[in-house]
């Protein structure tokens, strides 16, 4: 069994692409059931953690910046670490993740 | 009440009050003169008794012979000049030296202490609970090898290494502090939990004795409830599990000791007041920020005491579920999630659920995807039991599984 990073990465910032409040509930109910899932499974290898959506980047010339949104409008929206056999069952596992309801990705790396 | 029935009842109630004030006042090393002390004189209560009839006041008649009892010991044994004295006057103020107090506050407090004495991680899960029964709540060895069926000896050999146990690790019988009490309470609430699942969910047959063990279970997790410095959040969120479950304890066996799956219990057999005990404690679990693995039991469980399969059951019944396998992996909350999450979405998706938990050598998992086919594809739900049955262990676990398999047999024929 190895441990995998599943960073969870969308658009937070544009106005069209965000959800209702309607969709919003049922998004989160999905959070909580994948979440949920892979817990049944025996497969979270580490306990959730919620992350505060703002945050700050520092640029290469040293400026802080508040909200993590440069360059790019995508920002992190959690990580998780799971355990899986290889990268094809971390990436069927990650088929079911939620951010990709709004157009959002995740981003697998395996632990060495 | 009359002498044939006081007598066991006192000796239940009285004994670990009695046996935990001396073993606060020997300590760890003399657990054994305690229950001496304790049990000789419940011998001279039977006898006396038994010729003079029951005194007015039951309770203060075996605490003023335990207590000249002790006294006696204590002059007569050589033992008391070389060893317990040197611990008494160490462990003691040398005013009460020989007076062992007898009072309410005392006797709470020496429970408290023994309770975290006996639940303490230095002795293993069995030997905790066996050494509870006996200590804690006054079981005798062979009631408590009724519970676990076993025989005697093992019994005894686990109490008498559990104790050795104590001894070698050097417990001392005392008050928790209170930054102890974050970190033992705990332990203490899995082994109170632990008793109550011993009678709750034992195959013993002996209705009354399981029975027994869950009200011990209950009135150990009161002590603490009442105990100011115990009364946590936590501690609350358990004594309302276990009410919530005791609620169902008549309706979940029929006469012949049978296992009542809780879709057919008789509602009107639950009982409404454990019911609303158990309320009242899950509202005190809410005091503060805690949330343990206890308080997202005992939401199940409360839900559980609507019988009425509602969206809105199920959904909360769902995330529970959801947030209990995320703080910590079980086997059986893994399954049970899945069959909350056949009740909230479609059936097939739940087959794919169940699928991954790839529990294979667990017959709960089998029945699980057997009552999911059921609906949808009788001959795979037939598999199902079937492996189930062979996997299954206990008498209760198999009548249910082969109630299934007969009543599917007959749906397959009828279909044919």
């Amino acid at each position: 069994m190895n441990e995998f990073l599943l960073i969870f990465r969308r658009d937070f910032k544009t106005r069209e692409q965000q959800p209702s409040p309607d969709q919003m509930q049922a998004h989160l109910k999905n959070w909580q059931n994948w979440f949920g899932s892979i817990a049944a499974q025996d497969k979270l290898a580490r306990p959730l953690q919620r992350w505060d959506g703002e945050g700050r980047v520092l640029t290469h010339s040293k400026t802080a910046l508040n909200g993590p949104y440069v360059e790019i409008k995508e920002s992190i929206g959690g990580l998780i670490i799971i355990k899986a056999m290889d990268y094809e069952e971390a990436l069927e596992i990650a088929k079911g993740c939620p951010i990709l309801e709004f157009g959002g990705n995740v981003e697998i790396r395996m632990a060495l | 009440m009359d002498e044939q029935e006081l007598l066991p009842h006192l000796f239940r109630a009285e004994y670990q009050k009695m046996v935990s004030v001396l073993c606060y006042h020997f300590g760890i090393w003399h657990i054994e003169i305690a229950e001496d002390i304790v049990s000789e004189t419940f011998l001279s209560a039977t006898e006396t008794w038994s010729l003079k009839g029951i005194p007015e006041n039951p309770s203060a008649w075996l605490y003023t012979v335990a207590k000249n009892k002790t006294k006696n010991y204590l002059k007569r044994n050589s033992l008391f000049e070389q060893k317990i004295s040197e611990e008494i006057r160490y462990n003691t103020l040398p005013s009460i030296e020989l007076e062992i107090d007898m009072s309410h506050k005392n006797i709470m407090d020496s429970q408290l202490a023994m309770i975290f004495t006996v639940c303490n991680p230095a002795i293993s899960n069995d030997s905790q609970v066996a050494l509870a029964l006996n200590l804690l709540c006054g079981f005798g060895i062979q009631e408590i090898a009724d519970a676990f069926l076993t025989n005697k000896e093992v019994i005894y050999k686990r109490i008498i290494r559990a104790k050795e146990k104590l001894k070698e690790a050097k417990i001392k019988i005392e008050q928790p502090t209170k930054a102890e009490i974050n970190n033992r309470l705990e332990p203490v609430l899995t082994t109170i939990y632990l008793l109550f699942s011993e009678g709750y969910y034992s195959t013993s047959q002996n209705t009354t004795l399981r029975k027994d063990l869950c009200i011990e279970a209950i009135r150990l997790n009161y002590l603490l409830v009442e105990n100011e410095s115990t009364n946590k959040p936590q501690v609350n969120a358990l004594l309302a599990l276990m009410c919530f479950h005791a609620s169902r304890f008549e309706a979940r066996t029929n006469q012949n000791g049978e296992i009542v799956l809780y879709e057919d219990q008789n509602e009107r057999l639950w009982d409404r007041e454990l019911m609303a005990k158990g309320e009242y404690f899950l509202n005190e679990a809410a005091n503060g920020n805690t949330l343990t693995k206890f308080h997202l039991e005992a939401g199940i469980a409360y839900w559980h005491t609507h019988k009425e399969d509602t969206t809105e059951k199920w959904e909360n019944i769902l995330d529970l579920y959801n947030h209990l396998l995320i703080l910590e992996y079980s086997s059986v909350a893994a399954l049970n999630r899945t069959f909350a999450l056949a009740k909230t979405n479609r059936k097939q998706q739940a087959i794919q659920e169940a699928e991954k938990l790839n529990l294979t050598d667990n017959h709960f998992y089998y029945t699980l995807l057997g009552n999911l086919y059921t609906d949808l594809d009788k001959k795979k739900a037939l598999t199902h039991f079937e492996t189930a049955l062979k996997l299954a262990y206990t008498a209760s676990d198999k009548a249910i599984i082969l109630k299934n398999i007969r009543r599917l047999k007959q749906d397959l024929f009828l279909i044919d």
